[in-house]
């Protein structure tokens, strides 16, 4: 396990990095970036958020790493990109804290099928290799159990983790690598799990703004870079009660919160 | 045909709704060529786009309607089956100007041979259950290189719009400056990266890229054929005279004269009730519809302000999309210092969004208690309509609490 890969933490602010939201960042995974930026300064901790789309130099310095979701083409030309750049790859290696969200979990494993279900060669930064099944693609909610993170400062609980999933493979984490969670509802990895952690990377099928439901893996992953001391608490009351309708909501199946049949008769 | 319009209007009398979807599905099963069969002597029309093509619809039928009659689906019942059942009960030659969902432009095209195609834009809507919109581009150049339309009206500035329509015989290219690109970043055609700098754009790896213009839409005029025409419209905002533009070619190029087109859109005041300015419980509110970050952005730009409180309804339905992380593509921070108040099923969602945003915000129930806030806040002035913008069933849900559509 890495250390916190800042060395001075109150000298400097946090670096974060969206990578490729051109290519990646399908269903709002812009929000990550921002739940992260406004966690750290209502704390008074200083962030510089930079933006790298497909084609750029990737710096290797930054603290934090976002990868988003996308769809098929895009996927494997993000894959080609972060391959040739090795920018991800060295900051990695230096302890950078990097999160992955669906199609961007499938990218950073060791394989993943593109659009014609043939399988690809991933960037190898996380323990897993996803494959193509024959069953319905998995949308809707997603909620679980048992998740936590475990990183230099120990074990975080995270509570339950609250999202949407939406998509086709499934991920078979390695040896080298742990789940982040249980499912409770939902289908996530496809075995029951839920996410895959090799060292600092984090995958997950939360979907698009995963953060904006679960500020404490939100918190998590900057307590990684920042350390326990500066995590002071945030009133998150918003999130709160959108957590408790979206638990509910999970556990009621409510796929289709009240609809009703004249929704059906003016749209279909 | 006949047998269509018995349906359409035993479905209206037995209250569904306008009839026009339950009267259509029966309609098709009794003849699948019957749309074939409605439009075969009559000129056609056919509108699609992500947004904007109820209100385009609208402005065609009335800039045509001047000199000719017109039938037409603008209700928003854009599927063949609703198509259909709008069809049936006008004269079959009757001209028809047809709002038709992105999805099934192939299959409406192939059936009514329309000679006008207008092809507005196309962008992320409802992924949880609609196609990747680079599919339904590539949908839109087949269906266009299977049955060609006589004219096609298109957006030069969405290279995804532009990729489909340069299959045309003819294409009427509108300088739309359309600022919602983040869907078209990728070539379409050899998946390399578009750059846009300034009005124009191309990719950076093949020849692709803008086409000439033939119509331009600035903050004050519409130019077109050689002619100027002053806006404003009486419909709001930039995006309404990009609509209007679409309208008077097609127009023009169905063989109305522009200027009877144009002054006949001065009518338009509302469509299926966008923008309509009514009375709820004794205070002035102004409906809006933005369902996507696209029409988002859009609606935006429309508010009134700078400081008036803002309504926001999003709801999840089917006809919604079930999944709203949507909003988070929407740069919601625009609103600057308005205080917003968060209603609908996903009332939650908005304020954990606005809270992220740093905007003032506040969760109530209902539009009853959204409105009472609205009337206690320091900035509400009663001359100035509130804006409620909502997503799609969200919206019918406002409309029918002022008196539904006119």
């Amino acid at each position: 396990m890495t250390t916190s890969p800042r060395v001075n933490p109150t000298d400097s602010a946090v670096r974060i990095v969206s990578l490729y939201p051109d290519l990646l960042g399908t269903y709002g995974d812009g929000g990550n970036a921002v739940v992260l930026s406004r966690r750290l300064e209502w704390r008074g901790i200083a962030v510089e958020h930079i933006t790298i789309d497909a084609g750029a130099p990737i710096p290797d310095s930054a603290d934090l790493y976002l990868v988003g979701g996308g769809e098929d083409g895009p996927q494997v030309q993000a894959t080609r990109e972060l391959e040739l750049s090795q920018g991800l790859h060295r900051a990695v290696d230096k302890g950078a804290v990097v999160l992955a969200i669906c199609a961007g979990m499938q990218i950073l494993g060791h394989r993943f099928p593109d659009a014609t279900g043939t399988s690809r060669e991933g960037l190898g930064l996380l323990d897993c290799e996803t494959v193509r099944v024959d069953r319905p693609r998995a949308v809707g909610e997603l909620l679980t159990s048992n998740a936590h993170l475990t990183t230099p400062h120990g074990r975080i609980d995270l509570g339950p983790l609250t999202g949407f999933e939406n998509h086709a493979g499934r991920t078979i984490p390695g040896p080298n690598s742990t789940s982040l969670a249980s499912v409770e509802v939902g289908e996530g990895n496809g075995d029951g799990s839920e996410g895959v952690v090799t060292g600092t990377v984090v995958g997950t099928y939360l979907h698009g703004p995963a953060l904006a439901r679960n500020p404490r893996l939100a918190d998590a992953l900057l307590e990684w870079v920042v350390g326990p001391n500066a995590m002071s608490p945030l009133d998150d009351s918003d999130i709160d009660a959108l957590r408790t309708e979206r638990f509910h909501a999970a556990r009621d199946h409510e796929l289709a919160p009240r609809r009703s049949w004249r929704d059906i008769l003016r749209r279909s | 045909m006949a047998a269509g319009r018995i349906v359409a209007s035993a479905s209206r009398f037995v209250h569904f709704g306008t009839g026009s979807v339950i009267g259509g599905r029966v309609s098709l099963l009794i003849d699948r060529n019957l749309l074939a069969e409605l439009t075969s002597s009559r000129e056609v029309a056919i509108v699609s786009a992500t947004n904007g093509k109820t209100t385009t619809t609208k402005l065609l039928s009335t800039a045509l309607g001047s000199r000719q009659p017109v039938v037409s689906n603008w209700l928003g019942a854009n599927m063949t089956p609703g198509i259909v059942a709008a069809l049936a009960t006008s004269n079959a030659t009757d001209t028809a100007v047809l709002e038709v969902d992105e999805r099934w432009v192939d299959s409406v095209l192939r059936a009514t041979k329309a000679n006008t195609v207008l092809l507005l834009n196309l962008s992320r809507d409802q992924l949880d259950r609609t196609q990747e919109v680079r599919k339904l581009a590539e949908q839109w150049r087949t269906a266009l290189t299977a049955t060609p339309p006589r004219t096609v009206i298109a957006n030069a500035d969405d290279p995804l719009v532009t990729w489909a329509a340069l299959v045309a015989p003819r294409v009427i290219w509108i300088a739309t400056g359309q600022e919602w690109t983040a869907d078209a970043s990728g070539c379409p055609a050899c998946s390399g990266r578009i750059d846009f700098v300034g009005s124009e754009w191309s990719c950076a790896s093949c020849d692709f890229k803008r086409p000439s213009i033939d119509v331009t839409v600035d903050d004050n005029t519409i130019s077109i054929a050689d002619q100027s025409f002053r806006a404003p419209l009486a419909l709001p905002g930039r995006v309404n005279r990009v609509n209007a533009a679409f309208a008077l070619a097609a127009a023009s190029a169905m063989g109305t004269g522009i200027e009877a087109a144009f002054d006949a859109l001065d009518d338009v005041t509302e469509v299926a009730g966008r923008y309509r300015v009514a009375d709820f419980n004794g205070t002035k509110i102004r409906l809006l519809l933005a369902k996507n970050p696209a029409g988002w952005h859009e609606a935006l730009e429309l508010l009134e302000g700078p400081s008036t409180p803002l309504i926001v309804a999003i709801n999840a339905r089917i006809a919604d999309g079930h999944d709203p992380s949507w909003l988070w593509d929407v740069a919601y921070e625009r609103v600057g210092d308005r205080l917003v108040i968060a209603i609908g099923e996903r009332r939650h969602d908005l304020a954990v969004r606005f809270r992220y945003g740093n905007i003032t915000h506040v969760v109530a129930d209902s539009l009853e208690d959204a409105m009472n806030l609205v009337r206690q806040s320091p900035n509400f002035d009663p001359t100035v309509p509130v804006d409620v913008a909502s997503n799609y069933t969200a919206f019918q849900e406002h409309l029918e609490k002022v008196g539904g559509v006119l």
